[in-house]
């Protein structure tokens, strides 16, 4: 259990909403993003991939590539070394470049790099490849079955019930009390299937990595990831190379959601590197982005939910099946811990079936595997309270968890701001505001665990008293605002004073990745902890100076004081004079934490949205959006709105019109953004944002993770309000157009 | 590849005359997203913006002339374009984004001959004619005959279509383009209805002309429909069999933008919303 | 393969480059002329990133060939700075938070700019539309059009 960190505490630049340090670099077009780097001699390179979604590789033919003036470097998984690796990193290297199969349509088989953009993609065309078509499956609940095509062979768990799919590789359960026995108690119990599509993290920036490795094995990366030190070790295992003579740098990153979590080229571009003995810049097209990084998995889900006719709930079960792409590891075990997260329940069972298909990896997608699980969980609460006259609010404030509430997935909640969302929803104007015809207004709550991690800082007090920041994790959307503020609020120093810069794997300890939240919570405390080791140092340097005990100073307002009448009546001496004097009084002064982690506390949002049905052609308007959210403690708070406001505009697009399209053949057929629709600008009503903030135990100022709870929601909230409003209840998304009508028509 | 940016139309016409696999560049929003997907592999490219008389709107005999290499936005920018054949004009504005808009043509978006093209359905109900340019000289052809399939065109070798007229509108004219899709903007049609329509002294519905886009291999010319209209006053009954005519008239495919059953449905629903917008402004023109 | 020189004029400033034919304004403009404001998100013309102006008309720089360029004007992000001088709509951005990751942000920039040039006072409505083709993921617009919204007010105030 984590120690109890947060101490209530005034501030002053913490909670104020300064203009972000790296903002103008990124107004003026200076920021240099994953493709925005050149290295002298540099190669360009490009990858081929499969047109099958399952197909065994009989041979591949790069003569002709490799004899092509300007071609440096043709390869394909025979050039990457045979090593011993567990499953899990021969994955990542599969999925980089396949070996014996092709997994799905996009699966990369072979790789050039050549002196120029248009010489490689010749050079792709060059490159022969004859495969022997294997049925495929892409579908969750297909893939289970018996007699489905198996992705591979022996990856299931001791979990997996007989009767199953090899391609089902691991079952999860979680709960407690006798559902069965609650379900006799209820005046009303509602069992329903939902399905949700496949949709991609939609990143407007695609992969893109710049790769240099010397003939001494000495290697550069710079790459657009959430996590460069995930990178280097990766690579490095899958390579066989060392990962201290792997340096990886991460450039500004163009979004990620979780998408850039994970491996996808990288090993490809520093494989290149290696056989041409040139940099080779690998950028990825938006087609290769759809087809060949990961989505989220598509879902098939079963709740049963009962509930006394004031509005109890007694019992619920689910089962979550979730696929995860051509390799073992979806996202079904957060699904089912998830999913009833935000219920204080006697009784509850909950299962999650992980299912491999020949699409693209899974990966994760903000919250993964809590959105589609709060679809079908809200979507019943909902119907419950339509069929026994109840107020959703009211009967989700009647059923909500809050401090010592036993989760549905185990532990025992802390102080959590659940019940603070659904009393601020109730109490806002929107909840009250009058309906037109054909419009409706959800609503829907939604949780997130949130994330601490391996964490390490840098604070070092340079000469003149300003401050260099060092952290090792990507700044995705504002992290460096953020951490310049905590470090300046602990310091007792303008912000102008700070600056915060991302560290390369070289340069500062290990670092988790930028997921699960985690960053202005784990990063934040790391930055506190480390600001207050330096104000240790210096508060000695000030004692050495005044010729008095390091306990009898006191640091007030960046400066050294006396800590009271008896230590001596010295003027405060400021974070400037105190490094001026470094030299003299013992050296360099930087404090610096390596942790890892705890005591992220949970997240809880209640969504709010109107929208208006088209009868005659099923299009959905959304009128209005409201997000309530405990963020513990808003560091930046524009920032956390934006988290809140993103989140619920992905959610929109999730529940409304994006999802992945396969042919017949398994065959990506929307791998763009015109026919992979994200919200566009007028598609959407401002999203207003309303912080809670209900301090997390475990963080020095309260905060909690912020970035990923907004997407759970949103699915079911538009799912409710469509129902309240066309009077149909979907239970499949996307609730697109054609759908939404056939329901309307069906009445 | 080799490119090219004649300034005379001839010059433009010897050029993709003497080479097949040449290709004409108009806004480029259509050849050059096929371009950079290496759909194709041109051999040549000839640039048509070069050509001044092609970057122009005219006015000839009461109509208008727009010239291949005219952007959609500059259509929308044109006052009298506008005011003569609203339903033109939206139909360009509706295709792609502003990005797009700076770039795209009529013309282009009528020879890419895709069957969900925004500005082709009104442009065939506006009864609007091609004049093609070639080795041999121009030609006349009305739109609706330009497309013969997906991606297929009855132009022949070395032809390109040079401008497109707009004939003089009637009196008491009414035009209108509606186009279905799931997102606001940035979106191909699902289905679309263009729609010409002008009323006699009475109020009665004189002309008519519909087309509708998405739901045929090509542009469908809805002849029936618009029958249904003539000699009524737009009233409901009217607009209901208009709309019944319109999805009968649609032979409509499944595909990764809409089933079939619901494009017909739906092509229904535009044919009278978008009949209804055309009466508005047919009546406009009489106050 | 020949090259094609190409003179045009970038920001003001004569600029002269040698492509191939095939390759497209942004080609030459991130890989040649290391202008690499303007992002690449889809080379389809849907997402707007690579935003630029061509003889005062808003277009995708995918979308044009280089050899195009010729004669012509083009307005990058990278001009909309004078020196150290940010334009209205970037020091807007930047107190308003208009931006997460930034990717999108030079292309809505650059369109949010030549809008106001035509619109002093757009609705929210014609905001959101004219921005329809510059995607964002991470804003969910809001941010963004209150930014451009409040830049057309403080620019008609300063008028």
């Amino acid at each position: 259990m984590p120690k109890d960190e947060y101490q209530s505490r005034a501030f002053n630049i913490v909670g104020t909403r300064p203009i972000r340090p790296d903002g103008i670099d990124k107004v003026t077009g200076k920021a240099r993003y994953g493709a925005d780097m050149t290295a002298p001699g540099m190669l360009w390179g490009a990858i081929l991939r499969s047109p099958h979604a399952h197909a065994r590789i009989k041979s591949i033919d790069t003569s002709e590539a490799e004899a092509m003036k300007g071609v440096k470097a043709v390869i394909t998984r025979a050039d990457f070394p045979k090593l011993d690796l567990d499953p899990g990193m021969a994955d990542i290297l599969d999925n980089s470049m396949a070996g014996e199969k092709a997994l799905y349509d996009g699966h990369a088989v072979a790789a050039v790099a050549a002196s120029s953009k248009s010489l490689a993609y010749a050079a792709l065309d060059a490159i022969k490849v004859e495969y022997e078509v294997l049925p495929h499956v892409v579908d969750v609940d297909l893939a289970m079955k018996p007699d489905a095509p198996v992705i591979h062979a022996a990856r299931q768990d001791e979990t997996v019930p007989e009767g199953l799919s090899e391609n089902v590789t691991s079952r999860s359960q979680y709960g407690h009390g006798d559902p069965e026995e609650g379900f006799k108690k209820a005046d009303l119990v509602i069992e329903r299937h939902f399905t949700t599509a496949a949709t991609h993290q939609g990143y407007i920036e695609p992969n893109a990595c710049l790769a240099q490795m010397g003939a001494d094995g000495q290697g550069d990366l710079f790459v657009c990831t959430q996590g460069h030190y995930m990178v280097r070790d990766t690579c490095a295992e899958i390579l066989g190379l060392e990962a201290g003579k792997l340096r990886v740098t991460a450039s500004e990153i163009g979004g990620g959601f979780g998408g850039k979590t994970h491996i996808w080229m990288e090993p490809v571009a520093l494989m290149l590197s290696m056989k041409s003995g040139k940099p080779v810049k690998l950028v990825l097209t938006r087609d290769e982005v759809f087809r060949a990084t990961g989505p989220t998995s598509s879902s098939s889900t079963d709740i049963k939910i009962g509930m006394t006719k004031d509005g109890k709930i007694t019992a619920a079960t689910g089962t979550f099946r979730l696929q995860s792409g051509a390799y073992p590891g979806a996202t079904a075990f957060l699904s089912a811990m998830c999913g009833f997260a935000p219920y204080d329940l006697e009784h509850v069972r909950t299962e999650g079936l992980e299912v491999m298909t020949n699409r693209p990896k899974a990966a994760a997608y903000r919250a993964p595997g809590s959105p589609m699980a709060a679809y079908a969980v809200e979507s019943v609460i909902d119907e419950l309270c339509q069929k026994l006259d109840l107020d959703p609010l009211e009967t989700r404030l009647k059923n909500a968890a809050r401090e010592g509430t036993k989760s549905a997935y185990g532990p025992t909640y802390p102080a959590i701001g659940l019940e603070a969302t659904l009393k601020a929803a109730q109490e806002h104007p929107h909840w009250t505001a009058p309906l037109g015809e054909n419009q409706g207004r959800g609503v829907a709550c939604g949780f997130w665990f949130n994330f601490g991690g391996n964490t390490s800082v840098n604070l070092m007090v340079n000469p003149d008293g300003t401050v260099s920041l060092s952290e090792g994790n990507p700044d995705i959307g504002g992290s460096r605002a953020s951490m310049s503020m905590m470090a300046a609020e602990e310091l007792g120093i303008p912000l102008d004073q700070v600056r915060c810069v991302i560290s390369d794997t070289g340069s500062l300890g290990l670092n988790d990745v930028t997921d699960g939240s985690r960053v202005t919570f784990a990063v934040g405390l790391a930055t506190i902890k480390a600001a207050r080791h330096a104000i240790e140092i210096m508060k000695t340097r000030a004692a050495m100076k005044w010729g008095i005990e390091p306990e009898a100073v006191d640091w007030v307002d960046g400066a050294a004081v006396p800590a009271g009448p008896n230590a001596g009546k010295f003027p405060p001496m400021s974070i400037k004079e105190i490094a001026a004097i470094a030299a003299n009084t013992g050296g360099p002064i930087a404090g610096h934490c390596e942790a890892n982690a705890e005591g992220a506390g949970v997240s809880f949002a209640t969504h709010m949205v109107d929208t208006e049905v088209d009868p005659e052609t099923g299009a959905v308007k959304v009128l209005r959006y409201t997000v309530f959210q405990d963020a513990g403690k808003a560091i930046h708070p524009d920032y956390v709105e934006g988290q809140f406001q993103g989140g619920a505009a992905q959610g929109i697009g999730w529940a409304l019109n994006e999802e992945y399209i396969h042919d017949e053949d398994g065959r990506l057929l929307n791998a763009g953004f015109l026919d992979y629709r994200i919200p566009v600008a007028s598609d959407l009503p401002m999203i207003e944002p309303v912080i809670l903030e209900i301090p997390n135990p475990g963080h020095p100022y309260g905060v909690r993770g912020v970035g990923e709870t907004s997407i759970v929601p949103p699915l079911a909230a538009i799912a409710n309000s469509v129902s309240r409003g066309a009077g149909v209840r979907l239970t499949s998304l996307p609730m697109s157009p054609p759908k939404i009508r056939a329901a309307v028509k069906a009445g | 590849m080799i490119f090219s940016s004649p300034e005379t139309i001839e010059e433009a016409a010897a050029l993709l005359a003497a080479d097949a696999e040449a290709r004409p560049l108009a806004g480029g929003t259509d050849l050059l997203v096929r371009l950079r997907a290496r759909q194709i592999a041109p051999s040549a490219i000839v640039d048509l913006k070069r050509i001044p008389e092609l970057r122009e709107i005219t006015e000839e005999s009461g109509g208008w002339r727009i010239g291949a290499a005219v952007p959609s936005a500059q259509m929308n920018e044109h006052a009298a374009l506008k005011s003569a054949w609203p339903g033109v004009c939206e139909g360009a504005d509706l295709i792609g984004s502003t990005q797009i808009q700076g770039r795209c043509t009529v013309a282009g978006n009528l020879c890419n001959a895709g069957p969900a093209a925004d500005s082709v359905p009104c442009l065939v109900a506006a009864g609007a004619v091609a004049r093609i340019a070639g080795p041999t000289g121009t030609r006349d052809l009305p739109v609706e005959d330009i497309p013969t399939g997906p991606g297929k065109t009855a132009l022949k070798p070395g032809e390109f279509v040079a401008s497109i007229l707009l004939p003089a509108p009637a009196a008491r004219q009414g035009s209108a383009y509606l186009r279905f899709t799931p997102r606001t903007e940035m979106d191909i049609a699902v289905a679309g209805v263009g729609i010409a329509l002008s009323l006699d002294g009475a109020g009665k519905i004189e002309t008519a002309r519909i087309a509708l886009g998405a739901v045929g291999p090509k542009v469908i010319v809805a002849d029936e429909a618009a029958q249904t209209l003539i000699g009524t006053t737009g009233d409901d009954a009217a607009l209901d069999a208009l709309s019944q005519d319109a999805s009968a008239a649609a032979t409509p495919i499944s595909d990764k933008r809409g089933t079939a059953e619901f494009r017909r449905e739906v092509i229904g629903v535009l044919a009278k919303r978008a009949a209804k917008i055309a009466l508005t402004r047919a009546k406009g023109d009489t106050a | 393969m020949s090259r094609i020189h190409v003179t045009t004029t970038i920001n003001g400033e004569e600029t002269d480059f040698l492509c191939e034919p095939q390759q497209t304004l942004l080609d030459v403009l991130r890989d040649d002329l290391d202008m690499t404001g303007s992002k690449e998100g889809c080379g389809s013309g849907d997402c707007g990133a690579c935003s630029v102006i061509l003889d005062g008309r808003l277009v995708c720089s995918c979308l044009v060939l280089a050899p195009e360029a010729e004669g012509r004007s083009v307005e990058t992000i990278e001009g909309m700075a004078e020196g150290d001088k940010l334009h209205p709509l970037q020091q807007k951005f930047l107190e308003m938070a208009a931006l997460q990751c930034g990717v999108c942000t030079p292309g809505i920039l650059v369109a949010a700019k030549n809008l106001l040039e035509r619109n002093p006072d757009p609705t929210e409505e014609e905001v959101r539309y004219w921005l329809a083709g510059n995607l964002c993921r991470c804003t969910g617009y809001d941010k963004i059009i209150r930014a451009v919204m409040e830049t057309a007010a403080d620019l008609r105030g300063a008028a």
